[in-house]
């Protein structure tokens, strides 16, 4: 200790800590902290969608459990510990107890490179706000997002069972095809940011203005392909309970089962997290500059992590708003949408940032007000094509028509005049 | 293509995918801040019976609390369902007095036509509706149970007052 307590006191709160000793407990106080909070929030999140989707449907919701329903999700927990493990006779058992584990984990491990604060001043040193600082935080996560799949598949496979496996090949379809609009959309913001460390593409943001703001676009794809890489309604074809029993984990019972329930939600939160950190500033604190160059401080950091949870929740709240707004797709629209309109818009749109980045670099114009107020101008004329010239059926929609409408409502007209038309014009406006 | 989907036609120019999903959103939202929760919070709240809801017997007594039935025979008659069982007997005064009165309440259909028969307003359904039992055998009201009910009883409707008013 007395060799070490010199080191101590040169530290700077302001900088990353110079021993190896407090960078070690830090992060793993981070991880115990992130995975406590993470668990538990999952775990109230499957309260918060039954709480939400009973609102929605004019109901009261869990209510029974503790106050207000509140420990509903501990007697779900309990429920399931106490059920039994069936494992069906032909299932392949190793994988069959590995998917949902396979399932689960890559939703976790992705929170490691997610900054979620400001940096947190000690006298040791500075103390990131995120588990691990990695330099390809990004790519990290595309890499370790993409295993997602597999949990999924080989819980499909393993099952022998014929509902199980059209859930897990529907999954892989899904989730390679919109894998793809997934990465291509973010290469918009990387261009931007010029880095794919998470922390400097925040802070680009806090600087040049939030990306959803300047990459509306690049959002908007993201958005979607992020839900159907977490399988959310609408795009929850691989569990389709409709058509396919429960899809993937038909055969999975007790708490397998109920680790495909929180990898779900995992997956959602994570999802969340993602769509926050490149398009919504990360923990920036909206309109002040000052939260990225410090001094940092106890406070600050509380603010910004509370900022980033309400960011989060907004998201996670704008899952489950769809989830019991929206019907499932039909394959056909699910894969159209993923091929035909998402990859190709994503495509055409990292062409037109970029063209906008070099011609604006050419022009000699430098980061500050008159850059994002042109790429803010370039943003809106972009979203009003995409969205109020482009959108009339043709590309967004995944129920395609093969008819014009005007050549409808004169089949219309003559349906209507013929002696099988009960009521006059019925069906005209339908 | 093997299988070809079937694709409906729809006026292409019109239709906007974000849109429609930007109303369902709307209307979503509109249901969740502003629920209008009709569920009945059953064991704490409970519904309020029809003045004329038919459900599970009940055998008025007189004052000396015996049942008020003469065992006429009108009511195991008048049963559709055939679920009434009842055997008269006779006091020493000459007074009829049922020996046995089961009432079956698996066959019986509610229809309500024992109460209306009924001369002595003895047999009445009730405004009843938590029924529960452990065996198929409870639900055989005998006389002693069905004179220990003590819930409300049907208004019949009255063809005088047809909107019970």
């Amino acid at each position: 200790m007395n060799t070490l307590s010199p080191l101590l006191q040169v530290a700077n709160p302001q900088l990353p800590p110079l021993s190896t000793g407090f960078f070690v407990i830090s992060t793993i106080v981070k991880m115990l902290v992130v995975f406590t909070v993470y668990m538990v929030g999952v775990a109230l999140l499957t309260l918060a969608e039954r709480k939400i989707s009973a609102w929605i449907q004019n109901r009261h919701g869990p209510n029974r459990v503790g106050p207000g329903g509140l420990l509903q999700p501990a007697a779900d927990g309990l429920k399931n510990f106490m059920k039994e493990e069936t494992y069906p006779e032909a299932a392949y058992k190793p994988l069959f107890v590995l998917a949902p584990i396979l399932s689960f984990i890559p939703a976790l491990t992705t929170w490691a490179v997610i900054p979620f604060g400001a940096p947190f001043p000690t006298r040791w040193g500075r103390v990131d706000m995120v588990v691990a600082d990695l330099p390809v935080g990004f790519l990290f996560i595309l890499a370790i997002g993409s295993l997602g799949v597999y949990g999924i598949v080989l819980a499909g496979w393993a099952s022998n069972n014929k509902y199980a496996l059209l859930g897990g090949l529907r999954s892989s379809a899904q989730m390679i095809s919109y894998e793809i609009s997934l990465g291509m959309s973010t290469i918009p913001v990387l261009l931007l940011a010029g880095n794919v460390t998470l922390g400097s593409i925040i802070t680009q943001q806090a600087y040049g203005g939030w990306n959803v703001v300047n990459l509306t676009i690049a959002f908007f794809i993201f958005m979607v392909a992020a839900f159907a890489e977490t399988n959310r309604l609408p795009f929850d074809l691989p569990e389709a309970e409709s058509e396919l029993i429960a899809g993937y984990h038909t055969e999975y019972s007790a708490m397998k089962f109920s680790l495909f329930f929180i990898a779900e939600y995992a997956n959602m939160v994570t999802a969340s997290a993602l769509m926050v950190t490149l398009f919504f500033g990360g923990w920036d604190v909206p309109f002040t500059g000052r939260d990225n160059i410090g001094p940092y401080s106890g406070w600050l950091t509380l603010l910004s992590v509370g900022i980033f949870l309400a960011k989060l929740m907004f998201f996670l709240f704008l899952f489950m708003w769809i989830r019991w707004t929206l019907p499932r797709f039909r394959y056909d629209q699910l894969m159209s949408l993923g091929w035909k309109f998402m990859l190709p818009l994503a495509l055409a749109y990292i062409i037109v940032i970029a063209a906008l980045i070099l011609i604006l670099s050419v022009a000699g114009i430098g980061r500050g007000a008159m850059y994002s107020s042109i790429f803010g101008a370039v943003n809106i004329a972009l979203v009003v094509i995409v969205f109020a010239i482009l959108d009339r059926g043709r590309i967004i929609s995944p129920a395609y028509g093969r008819m014009k409408g005007t050549r409808l409502r004169g089949l219309q007209a003559v349906a209507a005049r013929s002696p099988l038309a009960t009521r006059s014009g019925a069906g005209a406006r339908d | 293509m093997a299988i070809n989907v079937k694709v409906l036609d729809r006026p292409i120019e019109d239709v906007s995918y974000i849109r429609a999903t930007v109303k369902g959103m709307a209307l979503t939202f509109k249901h969740l801040v502003n629920p209008h929760k009709v569920t009945v919070q059953y064991p704490e709240e409970k519904w309020q019976l029809s003045p004329r809801w038919r459900g599970t017997h009940r055998m008025l007594t007189t004052e000396t609390g015996k049942a008020k039935c003469v065992a006429c025979g009108l009511c195991p008659t008048v049963c559709p369902a055939n679920c009434i069982k009842l055997i008269p007997g006779e006091d020493e005064n000459g007074n009829r007095y049922p020996l046995l009165f089961e009432i079956d309440e698996f066959r019986c259909i509610f229809c309500g036509y024992c109460q209306e028969v009924c001369p002595e307003e003895a047999i009445h359904v009730g405004r009843h509706y938590e029924n529960s039992e452990y065996s198929r055998e409870g639900f055989v009201y005998d006389l002693e149970r069905l004179t220990a009910q003590t819930h409300p009883v049907c208004e019949m409707w009255d063809p005088e007052d047809p909107r019970g008013e």
